[in-house]
């Protein structure tokens, strides 16, 4: 489906799908990482908690936000999509994320068909591309929380 | 009974499509839309006009001192003004404020004083306040509000005390629509020695306004929200407190004799109005005070409370569907409907919307306390001029209607 409109983007299934069902929508009660993002212009917001396993690998990861549904998918888009990941590989993925929505030319990222492909289509709404990125600041806090605990 | 399509033609911009549908704008809280006459004023300043105002002996600068000071003129009899001298040229609201906290406040209020504010006020009323007593020594304090989005005034007493200098309210919330019941609040104000600050930046483009029946010391108010050019806006101040306040900005155009070492301030008004001014937005607001005064404040007004009791009955059709905040009473709000919706986040709402070609505002409307006060992050707010029709009202109920279907039944319909 061609999406002009920035309204369209909420007739995208795996939009809708992951904002009024979002995954790990909960967060954890045994944290081992926090990470927050508050957007003061919008009012948006998005916190992380994140358990790692012995080898620092993600084994649990929960969620919580108040936000668009933009901002709501990618919340659960992120928290499905780093599971399993160590946070040198979320830190290379946020960054390469971020410079993907970023750049409205070039294909930056390769996600496959990966839900959180859906959100690449927001690039064409700059607008809308903060409502994305919440979730991509979140994590990048958690990761910074990762490294001054090292 | 005004021809609200008659006016319409004379706002180009009403005729856009915006998405293929037609536009339909109910952002007018935020800014309104100019008349084929204030943006003719402005293009005729430049092409015909232009020059530097004041001390200028030739042609054009007498030509555009004159437009320059007529505006003002038109401005000091819109607010029925004593004189001419009390209207200071400014930006904006905001920066007539912050000529009032740094002018008038600087030098008046002191370690222990208080400055009384609504819970309701825009960002700009409230900001340069929390600023001013945090460098003096004073306190900020708030008249409680109601459930339904008033003023509650029952313990005006214990209020407003021999400590408070300055009581500033907003005359109509641009974030709920709540009309302030200000002159009881001035007339206690000034039985206790307090002046008392009204921002008008919601009320002069839709009621007819008189500063001296209101006896309010300062008012504030923006060009661009009454159909006048961005960039220009108006502080009014009593005369007697304005001889005694000290100009924020110093240079020129602000000085009646200057030497190396020291300089005199010009007479009012320009003593306030340091650096070449915005003319040509002046002149603009000139032509859109004409425009209004051409239509009638009595009529503009009354035409919305018709606007504001309908939208009020139509938005009962939502029922629990959308939570409309400020007042019921339509006597007591303005034509601003600021809502929520527990199955649409406000910015969805807007967007959604806007694929209608209906245009609202959605956010914290800058008065963030109030709205987190509300129990939300951000309301949708649909706010309403004297071109909006009933049948744009209807348009908006639909929308709305259509949007929360949408999110409720999981997206299986269409929007």
């Amino acid at each position: 489906m061609v999406q002009n409109r920035i309204s369209d983007l909420y007739r995208n299934d795996a939009i809708l799908d992951h904002c009024m069902n979002p995954r790990n929508n909960k967060l954890l009660n045994d944290v081992d990482f926090n990470g927050d993002a508050i957007n003061p212009f919008c009012g948006d917001e998005i916190h992380f908690s994140i358990k790692l396993t012995s080898i620092g690998r993600i084994s649990k990861i929960g969620f919580i936000g108040d936000g668009c549904a933009i901002n709501q998918a990618s919340g659960s888009m992120f928290s499905v999509l780093v599971k399993g990941f160590t946070f040198n590989e979320i830190n290379e993925c946020t960054k390469l994320f971020r410079q993907h929505m970023q750049n409205s030319e070039e294909n930056i990222m390769d996600v496959g068909d990966h839900d959180i492909s859906a959100l690449f289509q927001v690039r064409k709404f700059p607008i809308r591309i903060k409502c994305v990125l919440l979730a991509c600041s979140a994590l990048e806090n958690a990761y910074q929380n990762y490294i001054d605990s090292i | 009974m005004l021809d609200i399509y008659k006016i319409r033609k004379d706002f180009p911009i009403l005729s856009r499509m915006i998405n293929e549908k037609p536009l339909i704008y109910l952002d007018n809280a935020a800014t309104t839309h100019k008349p084929k006459q204030v943006i003719d004023a402005l293009v005729d300043f430049y092409e015909n006009h232009n020059s530097n105002v004041h001390r200028g002996v030739h042609t054009l600068s007498m030509e555009a001192t004159d437009m320059y000071e007529l505006a003002r003129e038109k401005v000091s009899n819109f607010i029925n003004s004593e004189t001419t001298q009390s209207i200071i040229w400014t930006r904006n609201a905001s920066e007539s404020l912050n000529i009032v906290a740094y002018s008038w406040g600087q030098h008046n209020i002191n370690n222990g004083d208080e400055i009384l504010l609504s819970p309701m006020e825009h960002h700009s009323n409230l900001i340069p306040w929390q600023e001013l007593a945090r460098k003096k020594g004073a306190t900020v304090r708030f008249i409680p509000m109601t459930d339904d989005g008033t003023l509650d005034i029952c313990d005006l007493e214990s209020l407003i005390n021999k400590r408070t200098k300055l009581v500033s309210i907003v005359h109509v919330s641009n974030a709920i629509g709540t009309v302030n019941q200000v002159k009881i609040i001035c007339d206690k104000a000034h039985s206790m020695g307090a002046l008392f600050l009204l921002d008008g930046a919601q009320s002069v483009p839709h009621m007819p306004i008189d500063v001296r029946d209101l006896d309010c010391d300062f008012f504030v108010f923006s060009g661009h929200k009454m159909m006048g050019p961005t960039g220009i806006g108006v502080l009014y101040v009593k005369m007697d407190i304005l001889n005694q306040m000290e100009p924020m900005l110093t240079g020129g155009e602000m000085v009646l004799e200057v030497t190396y070492e020291k300089a005199t301030w010009a007479d009012l008004p320009m003593r306030f109005e340091a650096g070449t001014p915005n003319i040509a937005d002046a002149i603009g607001l000139g032509a859109a005070i004409d425009y209004l005064t051409n239509i009638g404040m009595e009529n503009i007004h009354n035409y919305e409370k018709s606007i504001i009791e309908y939208g009020l009955d139509k938005f009962k059709e939502l029922g629990n569907d959308v939570q409309l905040f400020g007042p019921k009473d339509p006597a007591l709000r303005g034509a601003v409907f600021s809502f929520h919706s527990p199955d649409v986040h406000p910015h969805d709402m807007g967007t959604i919307l806007d694929g209608m070609g209906i245009a609202v505002r959605t956010g914290h409307h800058c008065a963030m306390p109030l709205v987190r006060g509300l129990g939300v992050s951000a309301t949708a707010r649909a706010s309403c001029y004297v071109y909006n029709t009933i049948d744009e009202i209807d348009s908006l109920i639909v929308g709305l209607k259509e949007t929360v279907r949408y999110f409720k039944d999981g997206a299986k319909s269409d929007i």
